[in-house]
């Protein structure tokens, strides 16, 4: 069924919607492309100077010409450490390379030389996480002087740390998905084993370096003095050691083997979809910029959402009459066949019902799921607790984990409390999760938590018999709506690698194409749900 | 009757020659070297004869296996085109001797006209006006002057020996004369070691003229209008055109008449030209007789509306002149280019290869094509690169030059230099519009129509980026045909757009970040072949490729120091042996192409350690010749 818009691009509402969305849009973008000049001019100048490419520059180079680049976590360590660290100094991202979709791991040597902070290693392992499970070839573009050393407790010795990256290696190289590392810069240290662990490893002479231990501390160790090239340059791992495969005389060069080592993949894609020709949405995608209200608390008609975000607009609802707060229906997007839950209101028990459902359907079917969040939650009081809200949400949470067919995240507005459960939040694997920079995510809503905690206080003063003042509450109120409003803020969680990233809401339908397209690398396997509590 | 005709020649020439066969239902026999064995002459022919070799004189030059050729596939004739034999006497000799006809003069024509002093001498005696001069022996200033004065001022003195301007002077007055005469006399012993000058008279702004005849075997012959082929570069004409601009009737008369008289002189019979100088005063003056069909004779049967080789058929059957003088018409006006495979960029170097891309105007009315080549096709270095000939006819001259240059605009050539571009600026020249033609317009307006190489703009890469992006084969796979990874070009995450792309373009390369001019890119021609994709870029069609560091890293792994071919040849001499040590410049290796020796010299001085071909051998492009250590090279080895 072909959706009609009842917008009115005229009103007063849209135009100030409009406004205030095109602000944080302009301010994301401004955001990003700062971002993108990694360490600033000087660092880059003085990277060109060596004849290196820069990061990006590597990145473009290595692709097909005109390939789309979906690159993850570019707000990684956004505003968290004391240090400016764009992008965590490593770039990650999808991108096609002689017609393959890689996950391409780029250090950005001009950012504190691309040492590993916490989020850098994070980051990493992110990436490595959306390769292995969407089947993606990996290509390690290294230029890293290793882990951050002052920060060596949070970078080295967790599960989640260092070491992961090479467990990640040798375990995505057993399932076959291909590990290349192009050595382009130093590589010392635990940073060799990227190379040394890979399927096939490739080294810029005069300019890369691999070795366990850097000349200082060679000589340290053992007095013996030694020039870095001597110790671990392309012509020692190429000729003698073996430690690289492919010997290259200049970045560009170094690429080119690299396309050479996907070219020869025989890559196949696994996972089967009946897709079919794309048809563009019938409204524009910048409607949406007027279509999200400015002020949280005004609802959100979300089939004007997907009107713009599928194919020809076309979406064909399944139990429309029924728990209505749950929109679900299918749809096809860029081609692909989708399943699409998208929240029009709190959750009741019936759209949590109606939502597990429809997990089943589209399970069975291998259609992937798309979750449209924007919840406050599920509806509470005495009534619905009666009902049985908790375990008809749970049916929902439980078919959501369970469901293994590509899910995809996208937060369009609230992401609050169990309605982040039931609507794929990052706990629930989605292959990828976006935020929308009106976005908000918490464990329940400012207000809510602020009410909550006066609430509290107040109970405790008058069990106290003292007072509890009205400048006392907004005392107590304001710490934590700043605190929720701080840390809801969708910058502050695309900077911890909460999501995938903050996009702007008129590129969803592509990221969203690409990322199922993507996706398809892996197999869509079956199904098995665990026991639903009737 | 002629119904079998054996076409001696290769190229357009020969491509033209069987259409009229065609035309006329004769059975068209062509003969081929080795490497023309499937050239465009040899597809279009009833039959073809190969000869042997790839030289001229292994294969289109020998009289002995033409005239074999002719006998064993039943020919009654031979045309022989222009160049290769077409004005050999001893050809002409043999095919009669043969019992075969020629289409063109007799043997004693060819002879009379073969020798310029002694055709000279000829055309003084039956009253042809010949260039005033002295060329005696006697050197002294009274007989000079007395001799310039007969002639009148201004003169040329010239060095006898002489040729490339050197001991040229004009002297405007007899005032001038002493002076000038022993400079004359000392540059003349200096760069030639013989002193003799002698004097012309000096024609100012002299154009060159020439008329068509024919002349059939009852005496018969008539002038079929003139030809101007003013723009010459070095001697090569480059542009024809008939009628010439501003000739009056009875100046055309006057030559046409005179040009009649020579082909009288000599007996000529069938199809022959008479050039001669005009000079801005209106007096002209004989310089040769071309005893053959000419390459330029499309404009004048554009202005006349006949056909010039069925003419030469049927006077070699014996019938008589067609038309009589006054019968012959004059129809507007046309325009004729020479379209060569040469590098004016490096000297007008023949360029040779394959012809990767190849796209000739449309047909349609007052254009013609006449061409020897098609796609693909390989021009060797054995043969004259002429590719095609563009002819554009009008009602006037300037339609007639509009009309050329929309032929040009629509010529498409990749994978060879051109003189595409240079054309183009010549018929677009505003003194070419204007018609101020004589043979110092190249010369004159060299500025313009050969501008120094400058790199490529920066509006060019972008052009070039975008058309690449535009032609850009998408990677479709086949386990996901619907992909948006291949619709959605550049695409970023909150980012602009990038597709930055790494281009090399005539030998310069760059790293462009399109940012997607449509407009521009819109109205520029571009065409993608594969890898390649030619731009047209001022006139010029420019092969745009993308930086391959593969291929380049291979490239830069040949040995240092060496020396490669610098177009496709034939060694000729190999002028040093392995541990020679050589200075810079000395010549190492002379290697003929397309009639011209080219010397490989040292670059720097050094040692000769080895010579990869021998005498005699064919070489590509690019072929490695020797290895070459320049000195101080070895003095770092040595110090190492």
């Amino acid at each position: 069924m072909i959706l009609n818009s009842r917008i009115s691009p005229q009103s007063s509402d849209f135009i100030e919607n409009a406004k205030s969305m095109r602000t944080l849009v302009e301010e994301l973008r401004t955001l990003l492309a700062r971002i993108a000049e990694g360490g600033g001019a000087k660092a880059q100048e003085r990277h060109l100077a060596r004849g290196k490419l820069l990061p990006r520059q590597r990145i473009d180079t290595l692709l097909d010409p005109g390939s789309p680049f979906l690159e993850i976590g570019q707000l990684a360590a956004h505003d968290v450490y004391d240090e400016a660290v764009p992008a965590a100094g490593l770039i990650a991202g999808i991108g096609r390379v002689e017609g393959v979709e890689c996950m391409i791991l780029a250090n950005d040597a001009t950012v504190k030389g691309g040492s590993y902070y916490p989020l850098t290693v994070k980051k990493h392992l992110r990436a490595q996480a959306v390769a292995n499970e969407n089947r993606l070839p990996c290509i390690y573009l290294v230029d890293s002087g290793g882990a951050n050393l002052p920060r060596q407790d949070e970078v080295f010795p967790d599960r989640e740390h260092f070491g992961r990256i090479f467990f990640n290696q040798a375990n995505m190289s057993a399932q076959g998905i291909p590990q290349i590392a192009v050595v382009m810069g130093s590589c010392t240290a635990g940073g060799a084993y990227v190379p040394a662990m890979a399927d096939e490893a490739i080294m810029v002479r005069n300019q890369a370096t691999i070795f366990l231990a850097g000349p200082p501390l060679v000589k340290a160790a053992t007095g013996e003095v030694v020039s870095a090239e001597d110790l671990g340059g392309a012509d020692v791992h190429c000729r003698s050691s073996g430690v690289a495969d492919h010997y290259a005389e200049n970045d560009e060069h170094a690429l080119a083997l690299a396309r050479r080592c996907i070219a020869h993949l025989n890559w196949r894609k696994q996972g089967v979809l009946n897709s079919r020709e794309t048809i563009d949405p019938r409204f524009p995608a910048e409607d949406l910029y007027g279509l999200i209200p400015a002020d949280p608390k005004h609802p959100l008609e979300i089939r004007e959402v997907i009107a713009r975000l599928v194919d020809d607009s076309a979406f064909d609802e399944f139990k429309a009459l029924f728990g209505t707060t749950l929109v679900c229906g299918f749809a096809h997007l860029h081609g692909y066949p989708v399943a699409i839950l998208a929240n029009n209101g709190v959750l009741f028990s019936e759209s949590a019902q109606k939502g597990a459902h429809f997990i089943e359907l589209a399970c069975q079917r291998g259609i992937p799921l798309l979750f449209l969040q924007n919840i406050t939650g599920f509806m509470v009081g005495q009534k619905y607790e009666a009902g049985g809200i908790a375990k008809h949400g749970a049916k929902l949470v439980a078919a959501v984990a369970c469901a293994r067919v590509p899910k995809f995240t996208v937060i369009i507005g609230g992401s609050f409390g169990a309605g982040n459960y039931g609507m794929c939040g990052r706990a629930y694997d989605p292959r990828f999760l976006w935020m929308w920079p009106n976005a908000r995510i918490g464990v329940m809503g400012a207000e809510q938590a602020a009410g909550v905690l006066v609430q509290v206080k107040r109970e405790q003063a008058e069990r106290h018999g003292e007072t509890f003042s009205i400048d006392q509450e907004q005392a107590l109120r304001q710490p934590i709506l700043d605190q929720y409003e701080h840390q809801g803020h969708p910058y502050y969680s695309s900077a911890r690698l909460w999501d995938d990233g903050v996009i702007d809401p008129a590129q969803t339908r592509d990221i969203l194409g690409l990322a199922i397209s993507a996706a398809l690398n892996a197999p869509i396997e079956p199904t098995r749900f665990g026991v639903f509590r009737m | 009757m002629i119904n079998r005709l054996l076409v001696a020649n290769r190229g357009e020439i020969a491509c033209r020659i069987m259409r009229t066969c065609r035309e006329l239902g004769i059975f068209s026999v062509a003969v081929h070297s080795d490497i023309d064995r499937n050239a465009r002459h040899v597809r279009e022919a009833d039959m073809a004869v190969g000869l042997g070799g790839a030289k001229p004189a292994d294969s289109y030059l020998r009289i002995d296996a033409i005239i074999e050729a002719a006998r064993q596939s039943g020919c009654q004739a031979i045309h022989p085109g222009y160049g290769f034999l077409s004005e050999n006497a001893e050809f002409a000799r043999a095919i009669e001797a043969a019992g075969l006809i020629l289409l063109g003069p007799p043997a004693s024509a060819i002879d009379a006209m073969g020798s310029k002093s002694a055709a000279k001498a000829l055309m003084q005696e039956a009253g042809v006006p010949l260039v005033p001069g002295y060329h005696g022996a006697d050197q002294s200033l009274d007989t000079f002057r007395d001799e310039a004065a007969r002639i009148g001022y201004p003169v040329l003195l010239k060095a006898s020996a002489g040729g490339g301007g050197k001991g040229m002077k004009v002297v405007e007055s007899e005032l001038e004369l002493a002076e000038a005469l022993a400079s004359a006399q000392r540059e003349a012993r200096s760069s030639f070691g013989d002193e003799r000058i002698l004097v012309e008279k000096y024609l100012l702004k002299p154009r060159h003229i020439e008329i068509q005849v024919f002349a059939d075997q009852h005496g018969g012959c008539i002038y079929l209008n003139e030809r101007d082929c003013s723009i010459q570069r070095r001697h090569q004409k480059v542009v024809e055109e008939a009628p010439a601009p501003g000739l009056t009737s009875a100046l055309r008369a006057a030559m046409g008449e005179a040009a009649v008289k020579a082909a009288q002189a000599i007996g000529y019979v069938g199809a022959g030209t008479v050039e001669f100088l005009l000079d801005e005063r209106g007096d002209f003056f004989f310089m040769e007789m071309n005893t053959r069909l000419q390459v330029e004779h499309p404009v004048t049967e554009a202005i006349t509306g006949l056909d010039l080789v069925a003419w030469q058929i049927r006077i070699a059957e014996g019938e008589p002149l067609p038309l009589s003088q006054s019968q012959v018409p004059l129809n507007g006006h046309a325009i004729e280019v020479r379209l060569y495979a040469e590098d004016p960029a490096s000297g007008f170097l023949p360029s040779t290869g394959r012809l990767e891309l190849y796209r000739e105007p449309a047909a349609g009315p007052g254009r013609r094509v006449d061409s020897g080549v098609e796609q693909g096709d390989e021009v060797s270095p054995f043969y004259d690169p002429m590719l095609a000939k563009l002819i554009a006819w009008g009602e006037t001259r300037e339609v007639a030059r509009r009309r050329l240059l929309q032929m040009l605009g629509e010529t498409v050539i990749g994978g060879l230099h051109t003189n595409l571009a240079f054309l183009t600026r010549i018929i677009s020249h505003p003194a070419f519009a204007a018609a101020e033609l004589d043979t110092g317009f190249i010369p004159r307006h060299e500025a313009q129509l050969l501008p120094a190489p400058e790199p490529l703009p920066g509006a060019f890469w972008q052009v070039a980026a975008d058309a690449w992006l535009a032609t850009e084969p998408p990677i479709q796979r086949d386990d996901d045909i619907h992909s948006p990874w291949t619709r959605l070009n550049g695409w970023r995450a909150g980012l602009s757009n990038s597709q930055p792309l790494h281009l090399s373009c005539a030998g310069e390369r760059r790293r462009i970040v399109p940012f997607a001019d449509h407009a521009a890119t819109a109205a520029t021609q571009y065409i993608r072949q594969g890898a390649t994709l030619y731009l047209q870029w001022h006139h010029d069609w420019l092969a745009v490729r993308a930086v391959d560091p593969l291929a380049e890293v291979q490239a830069s792994v040949a040995p240092q120091g060496s020396l490669t071919a610098p177009m496709n040849g034939n060694i000729v001499r190999v002028l040093v042996k392995a541990g020679d040590e050589v200075t810079a410049g000395a010549p190492l290796v002379v290697l003929e192409a397309m009639k011209m020796e080219h010397s490989i010299r040292a670059p720097a001085a050094g040692q000769v350690r080895d010579i990869f071909h021998a005498e005699g051998e064919m070489v590509a492009e690019g072929a490695v010749l020797i290895d070459l250590h320049s000195a101080t090279e070895a003095q770092q080895r040595s110090e190492t």
